[in-house]
C-alpha cells in the first residue's frame, strides 16, 4: 500500500464529476434519449457511436484513478499481461 | 414513449445490470477478453431480445478496445497491418452477419433472434471452453513454461505462395495469402455479430492458421475488435436496435471491473486465468442451453407448459449467477491470497 501523497485525488473527482453528469442526463432525459438515439433517419444511428466514446473515456479514466486512488495495483514486472483486456 | 423492444429500466434490473458488469468486467479483464460472453446473456436473462443485447454489448465494447489496443500499440504487441488487414473483411462479416440477424427477427420474432443467439452461444462455448480447459490442464501439468511454437497447419500455410495475393506483416512476423486473412476476418466479424464476441475465432484463427504469436494475436485483436465493434454498433442503430440506457450500464460496472481483473492477472499463474475461462465458459453455455426449449416453445416448435418455461427461465438465470459469482470469487480469492505472498511476479 502507498501512502496517500501520491493518490490522484483531484484527477479522480474531476473525471468523476464528468461521469457523473454524463449518466445523470441519459436518465434524467431516458425518454427523449431513447426516442432520439433508436432514430433510424439522417445520421441519428451515429449517436450511440459518440455517447459511447464520450462516457468510455471520461468513465474509463475515472475508474482508472478509482483504483489507483485505492492502492490496488498491478505486480510490478507483470503489467504486460494485464494490458491484455478487451482481446475476445 | 420507448419503444416495446426495449425492456423497461427498474431498481432491481439496473442493480442486476451493475454487477453483471462489474464481474463480467472482472472476468474479461482477468482472461483476456472483452466479457461480451457473459453480458450478453446477462442481458437476455433480463429480458433483453437477442439483437438488442448483441447491439448494445457492441455498443459499450468498441471504445474499450480502442483504448486496449492504444495501450498494447505501445508495448509493440499489436500488428497494425493485419488487424486492419483482418478489420477490413470482418467488417463486412458484421455488415452481413447483422443483416442476417435482423432478417431473423423478422421473420421470426423477438424469439426467433434469441433462439438464434442463444443456439450459437452454446455451440461456440462448450467448443472454445471445452479447448481452453483442455489447454488448462495440460499447462497445469507441465508447469507454465511451454515455450511458443507455430502450428503445423500455419506452417502449411505460410508455405502456400499464390502469386499477387502474398503479404507481409511485420509485427506478427508471417508472410501469408490475403486468401486465407480474408475468410479468417470475416468468420470472425460475423460471429462478432452474431454473438458480440468475434475473437473467438479471430484469436485463435491468428495463432493455429495463420502462425502469429499469441501475444500479437490477442493484442491485434483488439484492432479488429474496434473495428467490427464500430460498424456493428452503426449497422444495429440503423436498425434502431442499440438500448444506449443497457450500453451505458453495462461500462459503468465493466469499467471498474475490467481494471481490477486485469490487476488480478498479475497475483496468479497463467493456467489459473484458463481454467477459470473455461469454467465460466461452459457455466454460461449450460445457462443458454437451458432456456433453447423456452424460445423453441414460444415459437411454437415445441409445446412446453408456461410453469416448465418459467422453471427454465429461472434455472437459466440462476446458472448464469452461478458463473458470475464463481468467477468473482475465484479472481478475488487468487488476488487476496496473492497479495500475503512474497512480491515475486508470475510471468508468461
Amino acid at each position: 500500500m502507498n501512502d496517500d501523497a501520491g493518490r490522484p485525488w483531484g484527477k479522480l473527482i474531476a473525471t468523476g464529476t464528468v461521469t457523473a453528469i454524463l449518466y445523470s442526463l441519459l436518465f434524467a432525459f431516458e425518454q427523449d434519449v431513447m426516442a432520439t438515439f433508436t432514430r433510424t433517419d439522417g445520421l441519428y444511428p451515429l449517436l450511440p457511436v459518440a455517447a459511447a466514446f464520450a462516457f468510455s473515456f471520461s468513465h474509463g479514466a475515472f475508474t482508472g484513478f478509482f483504483w489507483d486512488a485505492l492502492g490496488v495495483k498491478a505486480r510490478p514486472q507483470a503489467q504486460q499481461r494485464s494490458d491484455g483486456a478487451d482481446a475476445l | 414513449m420507448i419503444d416495446a423492444q426495449f425492456i423497461e429500466l427498474t431498481a432491481g434490473n439496473v442493480a442486476f445490470l451493475l454487477i453483471v458488469g462489474f464481474i463480467g468486467g472482472l472476468v474479461s479483464g482477468f482472461i483476456g477478453s472483452g466479457g461480451a460472453f457473459v453480458l450478453t446473456p446477462g442481458m437476455m436473462s433480463m429480458g433483453a431480445s437477442g439483437v438488442v443485447a448483441v447491439a448494445s454489448n457492441l455498443c459499450h465494447k468498441f471504445p474499450k478496445a480502442l483504448v486496449g489496443a492504444r495501450k498494447r500499440h505501445r508495448f509493440g504487441q499489436v500488428d497494425v497491418k493485419l488487424g486492419l488487414v483482418m478489420a477490413a473483411s470482418a467488417a463486412a462479416g458484421v455488415w452481413v452477419g447483422a443483416g442476417f440477424m435482423e432478417a431473423v427477427r423478422r421473420n421470426y420474432g423477438e424469439a426467433g433472434s434469441s433462439l438464434y443467439v442463444s443456439v450459437t452461444f452454446v455451440v461456440v462455448l462448450t467448443l472454445v471452453g471445452l479447448f481452453v480447459l483442455r489447454d488448462a490442464l495440460r499447462a497445469m501439468r507441465k508447469g507454465d513454461s511451454e515455450r511458443e511454437e507455430t502450428h503445423r497447419f500455419a506452417r502449411w500455410v505460410q508455405s502456400v505462395e499464390i502469386p499477387g495475393t502474398m503479404m507481409t506483416f511485420p509485427v506478427a512476423k508471417i508472410r501469408v495469402s490475403a486468401l486465407f486473412t480474408l475468410p479468417l476476418g470475416f468468420a470472425t466479424g460475423l460471429l462478432a455479430s452474431t454473438i458480440a464476441v468475434g475473437g473467438f475465432i479471430g484469436v485463435p484463427g491468428m495463432i493455429y492458421l495463420l502462425g502469429a504469436p499469441s501475444l500479437v494475436a490477442s493484442a491485434t485483436e483488439l484492432v479488429i475488435a474496434f473495428v467490427m465493434g464500430l460498424a456493428g454498433t452503426l449497422k444495429y442503430a440503423m436498425g434502431g436496435y442499440v438500448d444506449i440506457r443497457l450500453a451505458m450500464l453495462i461500462l459503468l460496472g465493466s469499467l471498474f471491473g475490467i481494471q481490477l481483473g486485469a490487476i488480478g492477472t498479475t497475483y496468479v499463474r497463467p493456467y489459473m486465468i484458463k481454467l477459470v475461462t473455461a469454467m465460466i465458459m461452459l457455466i454460461v453455455a449450460v445457462s443458454r442451453a437451458l432456456v433453447i426449449p423456452v424460445y423453441l416453445g414460444e415459437l411454437r416448435v415445441l409445446a412446453l407448459a408456461e410453469p416448465v418455461a418459467t422453471l427454465l427461465k429461472g434455472a437459466s438465470f440462476l446458472v448464469m449467477v452461478a458463473a458470475l459469482a464463481v468467477g468473482a470469487i475465484v479472481i478475488v480469492g487468487a488476488m487476496l491470497k496473492g497479495r500475503q505472498l512474497p512480491k515475486e511476479p508470475y510471468t508468461e
